[in-house]
């Protein structure tokens, strides 16, 4: 039997187990045995699951729950739990929040979708919706006409207060108001329409003159409701939804729910579809990279760098174009492979490109990097520690610039990451001048990467054979690749149908909108303009 | 598969200069001074059209490749991208809008100055596009604000948004200045004015969705 | 070199034989301020378009080129648009100061715009304390500043208000002292007399080391004093959406634009007037050919080619630093420049006074 297993049966006598697929342990819990197990998670010397990887809110149908998905850094166990909670209208489940400081974020989620109050958790807001929102969207027996909810054209009242979920002594579960921000705080509202939030994030930043004590922040005006809107769609009809999340790891997005597709079905993939998603992966990763440069210095103030990485990202785009007929968006893996074969000029273009890119890179530093203004305003900055960037999961490249190993590609390869040879870029600084290094080396890195896979690009076909309806069989399915921003994961309840039943998405970005608010409180506003910039989220990507 | 490269039909920039629906306006003449105040404004107006720097998805990033080098809108003298309402005169909505964002959408349109334009670009602005039977989208934002000119593409290609300025830009010289309209929408019943604590009045139907979400029947037939 | 006093004399002679002398210098003043208000404006159209073209060069692009041959026009239409653009009455504003605020401004820099010597001859206005007027005048612009911010009942602008204050408070100190070890040089403050001093040697050459150190301090905190890029901010787009000025529209918005690249040239002209000679051709001692030579020039274009040259570093600056926070802008101003300056017009003096000029 497992060791792990063995330990956790010990800890939890009525978990019930099940065996799952590879080195994960699935298991269920009842809440009242999972409250007891939180803290034997985080601090058992034999357990530390310090990473808490998703909170996926599930309607199992009768009732209403959570899967939990931990991962440790230290051992490399990987830990599913499913916890159900005992009453369908009062759901209630123990938060994990004073563990994994990013469950606050995740559980506010569960919250907004599936009206699951979370006790322990002292700010149970919606994340996403309207505070005015009736229902909980992703149940089943959610309505969905407009009437309930129609559009409005009042913006939500926003509150000062939030409510904590705390249980009493007798073990009764009640809400308790909390002030957010005190009435004399000097608050601005950055946002949802601001040049620096990438899109329409809102922060609402209590200030003391130029310094920053508090950053809330508000979600939700980009979801678009992606998840629900999968359960009714068949599972090529899926794959539209995944390029609009992260649009510019569009190709890296759809790969993850390809790949877990085509796992959960035991289809096979030709080689050649392997390496050509590689090659388009490693072209947005660096397409995503120039364009966070680009943006990284028009945040700071410097507008001409700016246009030298839309100069060379439009290369990439015009490789993408010939090959997939898209600039951004490109549509190009389906399930069992790829959707067309390579552009005959792709191999010539793109060697063309990895040549070129090199000799401008240092442009790039010489009028941006080696500026002394610039290393002014991002060393030290927004300084990200490695316990502090676990307990709010970050991953993907700002994750590896507080020096956790956390890249997917190494950790768990997927595609043909494990046959190519590459160094995961890992800083121990954590501040902003790291999380941008780290960023410029991987261009590096996915450069050599494409020379190996160009080289070694495979002949044959590009797509296997599916049926023309694709089901999937009945089980839960995960898969994470490493986009541009992170650990991107995909999880699929299937019940047997050609329709998902439940289907999440792993979003690299919300961790890192929860970390703003530690890391810039204490710091002047431009500070948290630079700390935005370097954390380079993209907010479809956190609404969903 | 051979991809064949289809030759682009376009239009050339000189007959963006000739707007026959002028001509027709003027059919009856128009006062010497006037008319050519008019003119002289209109010109001025077609021709600094400066954006709101507002995007919320996908179509934003093309937007951004719009004013970068390869495209450069500067050459038509749209890059005096202004951060404020106040001061842009045409908002490009890039991207979805959705039910909480309609209010600031709302109330941007309502800050900027007179005269104001829009342009809905891609499917998600104009219909909803690829989310429109979700329960949080809106149905284009034709339903908030009025729109001037619709950009179709998911994203549309840049030399497509290039395009609907270009048409907006015909657009606007066919306002006149004076004895027509200055302000382009008369606030009627459709659009209304809000006072602050005082929910618009929306006409019901108008804001109801046309496609109702596809409920989800827990039972599929396996096909 | 032809002298415009000449035809400012004649203009004033031929007045003086119509009318009484009283009514002369009332239609004379009428002249020279309809003539000034025609020159900022033109100057700004150009600057706002060089801006844009220059811009343009430096991030691969092409910039304005459809309106007019060139794009050259541009600004024109630019101007018309925002003519007719609505003003927006907002409700819960100061009224008075809001709408007052940027005509400070305005005036501010249309004052010290009067100062500039722009040619032989050719200045509005120059009296014994010139320059002293000049920094006067242009500080006054952030009363506006400050008044739009505060008035505008919008925390951004206030915010930006309030950089702005802390800003010009700071680099005014620098200007000045800058300024004042050029006035120990050249031992006037009369403009005209500056610049007639350096017909020998440019004062940036007369004046060597420590001319240099302030030709380089004048220029920092000039372009902080416009609240340009690396400098802007007051405006910084990125933090503040367009900070002091966020609630203006139409042409109160204008006024702000116009007086922003209008301080830029007037920035640029007073270091072309103390530095590089103002109107004064080149001239190098023992060699009178050459500056013969350099006489056939006329003065309008040298002290326009040299503000244009100004104009095009201060713009260099911004299309290249990114912004500084303001705990580094403050740092800069008050710990390396101000200690700086007091040093660096010490030695001046003592150069002065024991000659060691050229």
């Amino acid at each position: 039997m497992n060791p792990l297993k063995a330990h956790l049966q010990a800890i939890c006598p009525d978990a019930a187990f099940q065996d799952g697929s590879g080195p994960v342990l699935n298991m269920e819990v009842g809440p009242e045995s999972l409250a007891a197990l939180l803290p034997h998670l985080k601090n058992d010397p034999e357990l530390l699951f310090d990473f808490l990887e998703d909170l996926i809110g599930m309607d199992f149908g009768e009732k209403v729950g959570a899967i939990y998905r931990f991962y440790s850094t230290r051992h490399g166990h990987r830990l599913h739990i499913a916890c159900q909670a005992l009453n369908r209208e009062n759901a209630e489940l123990p938060s994990c929040s004073p563990f994994w400081e990013i469950a606050s974020f995740y559980e506010r989620e569960v919250f907004d979708f599936f009206g699951i109050r979370f006790v322990g958790h002292n700010d149970m807001r919606r994340l996403f919706l309207r505070n005015d929102w009736t229902g909980y969207p992703l149940r089943k027996d959610y309505d969905l006409s407009s009437e309930a909810n129609p559009v409005k054209l009042q913006s939500e009242p926003l509150k000062d207060i939030t409510q904590a979920v705390v249980a009493t002594q007798s073990g009764e579960i009640s809400g308790q108001d909390r002030a957010l921000f005190e009435k004399d705080e000097y608050v601005v509202n950055i946002g949802p329409q601001h040049p620096a939030t990438h899109g329409v994030l809102h922060f609402q930043v209590s200030l003391e003159g130029e310094t920053v004590r508090k950053v809330d922040v508000h979600c939700g005006y980009i979801h678009r409701g992606i998840e629900k809107m999968a359960e009714s769609m068949t599972y090529p009809q899926t794959l539209a939804m995944t390029d609009r999340l992260d649009y510019l790891s569009a190709h890296q997005n759809r790969h993850a729910l390809c790949a877990c597709i085509e796992e959960s079905m035991g289809l096979e993939i030709p080689a050649r579809a392997q390496y050509i998603r590689a090659l388009m992966d490693e072209l947005s990763r660096i397409q995503s990279h120039l364009l966070f440069y680009a943006c990284f210095c028009m945040d700071l103030g410097a507008l001409t760098p700016f246009f030298y990485g839309f100069r060379d990202r439009e290369k990439i785009l015009d490789i993408f174009e010939e090959t997939t007929g898209g600039r951004l968006i490109q549509n190009y893996n389906v399930i069992g492979g790829v959707a067309r074969d390579l552009h005959p000029d792709f191999v010539k273009k793109t060697a063309e490109f990895i040549r070129y890119l090199p000799t401008v890179l240092p442009e790039y530093h010489a009028v941006f990097t080696d500026n002394v203004i610039f290393r002014q305003r991002t060393r030290g900055i927004g300084v990200l520690s490695r316990e502090k960037a676990l307990s709010y999961s970050v991953s993907g490249p700002c994750g590896r610039a507080s020096g956790i190993a956390c890249d997917i590609r190494k950790r768990r390869p997927y595609s043909v990451y494990d046959q190519l040879d590459f160094e995961e870029v890992i800083r121990q600084e954590g501040d902003a001048f790291a999380r941008y290094q780290v960023r410029m080396e991987e261009i590096n890195q996915s450069l050599a990467l494409i020379d190996q896979l160009l080289s070694k690009l495979p002949e044959g076909d590009y797509c296997a054979k599916t049926k023309p309806v694709i089901k999937l069989p009945e089980g839960r399915f995960f898969k994470d690749v490493e986009t541009a921003r992170g650990q991107f994961g995909v999880f699929i309840e299937s019940r047997g149908d050609k329709y998902p039943y439940r289907l999440k998405f792993r979003p690299p970005c919300l961790p890192l909108v929860a970390v703003v608010d530690p890391l810039a409180s204490g710091n002047k506003i431009a500070d948290l303009i630079t700390l935005g910039a370097s954390l380079d989220y993209v907010v479809p990507d956190i609404d969903r | 598969m051979e991809i064949r490269k289809p030759r682009i039909k376009s239009i050339g920039y000189e007959e963006f200069n000739d707007n026959e629906y002028i001509e027709q306006l003027r059919k009856n003449g128009v006062g010497v001074v006037t008319g050519v105040l008019d003119e002289l404004i209109n010109w001025g107006r077609s021709n600094s059209i400066w954006p709101l720097t507002f995007a919320t998805s996908c179509c934003g990033i093309e937007f951004m490749a719009v004013g970068a080098a390869r495209y450069d809108f500067a050459r038509f003298g749209f890059e005096v991208t202004r951060a404020s309402p106040r001061q842009a005169d045409v908002i490009v909505v890039a991207g979805t809008i959705v039910t909480k964002m309609a209010p600031v959408l709302f109330r941007l349109y309502e800050q900027m100055a007179d005269p104001k334009y829009v342009i809905a670009m891609g499917s998600c602005a104009i219909s909803g596009g690829p989310f429109t039977k979700s329960y949080h989208v809106v149905q284009g934002v034709d339903k908030i604000i009025p729109v001037d000119v619709y950009i179709p593409g998911c994203p549309p290609r840049p030399e497509a948004l290039l395009y609907g300025m270009m048409q907006l830009q015909r657009k606007v010289k066919v306002e006149p200045f004076f004895g027509g309209v200055n302000r382009k929408e008369p606030k009627s019943h459709r659009f209304p004015a809000i006072n602050p604590g005082e929910e618009p009045v929306f006409s019901e139907q108008f804001l109801r969705r046309e496609t109702e979400p596809v409920k989800q029947d827990p039972t599929h037939e396996p096909a | 070199m032809f002298d415009f006093s000449v035809a400012t004399a004649w203009i004033d002679q031929g007045l003086r034989n119509v009318m009484s002398p009283a009514w002369a210098i009332t239609v004379e003043c009428v002249l020279i301020g309809v003539a000034l208000l025609a020159v900022y404006a033109i100057m700004a159209l150009i600057l706002i378009l060089a801006e844009r073209k220059v811009c343009a060069a430096f991030q691969c692009r092409l910039g304005p080129n459809r309106v007019g041959p060139w794009g050259s026009i541009q600004t024109v239409a630019d101007m018309i648009k925002i003519l007719t653009k609505e003003i927006i009455s907002i409700r819960h504003v100061d009224n008075f100061l809001y709408n007052l605020a940027p005509f400070i401004v305005i005036l501010g820099s249309l004052l010290a715009f009067a100062c500039i010597p722009f040619a032989k001859g050719l200045q509005a206005l120059d009296f014994n304390v010139g320059i002293f007027f000049m920094i006067a005048a242009s500080s006054m612009g952030i009363v506006g500043i400050l008044l739009a911010g505060w008035s505008s009942n919008n925390k951004f602008s206030l915010i930006g208000a309030m950089r702005s204050g802390a800003q010009m408070i700071s680099y005014e100190l620098s200007i000045g002292l800058s300024i004042l070890t050029m006035v120990v040089l050249s031992g006037t403050m009369q403009i005209s007399e500056i610049v007639e001093r350096q017909d020998q040697l440019w004062f940036l050459f007369k004046g060597h080391v420590p001319a240099l150190v302030a030709f380089v301090i004048y220029l920092i905190a000039g372009t902080a004093e416009t609240n340009r890029g690396p400098f802007d901010l007051p405006e910084a787009e990125s933090e503040l959406t367009a900070g002091y000025h966020t609630e203006y529209s139409g042409m109160h918005f204008g006024f702000y634009y116009v007086a922003e690249f209008v301080n830029m040239f007037i920035v640029a002209s007073i270091a072309t007037t103390l530095f590089l000679g103002g109107w004064m051709p080149l001239h190098i001692p023992g060699l009178d050919e050459f500056n013969r030579v350099m006489d056939l020039i006329p003065s309008v274009i040298w002290f326009f080619g040299k503000s244009a040259l100004m104009v095009f570093v201060i713009m260099w600056f911004k299309w290249t630093f990114p912004r500084l926070r303001i705990d580094q802008l403050l740092t800069l101003e008050w710990k390396y420049l101000l200690p700086l300056n007091l040093l660096n017009l010490l030695v001046m003096v003592v150069i002065v006074v024991t000659g060691w000029h050229f």
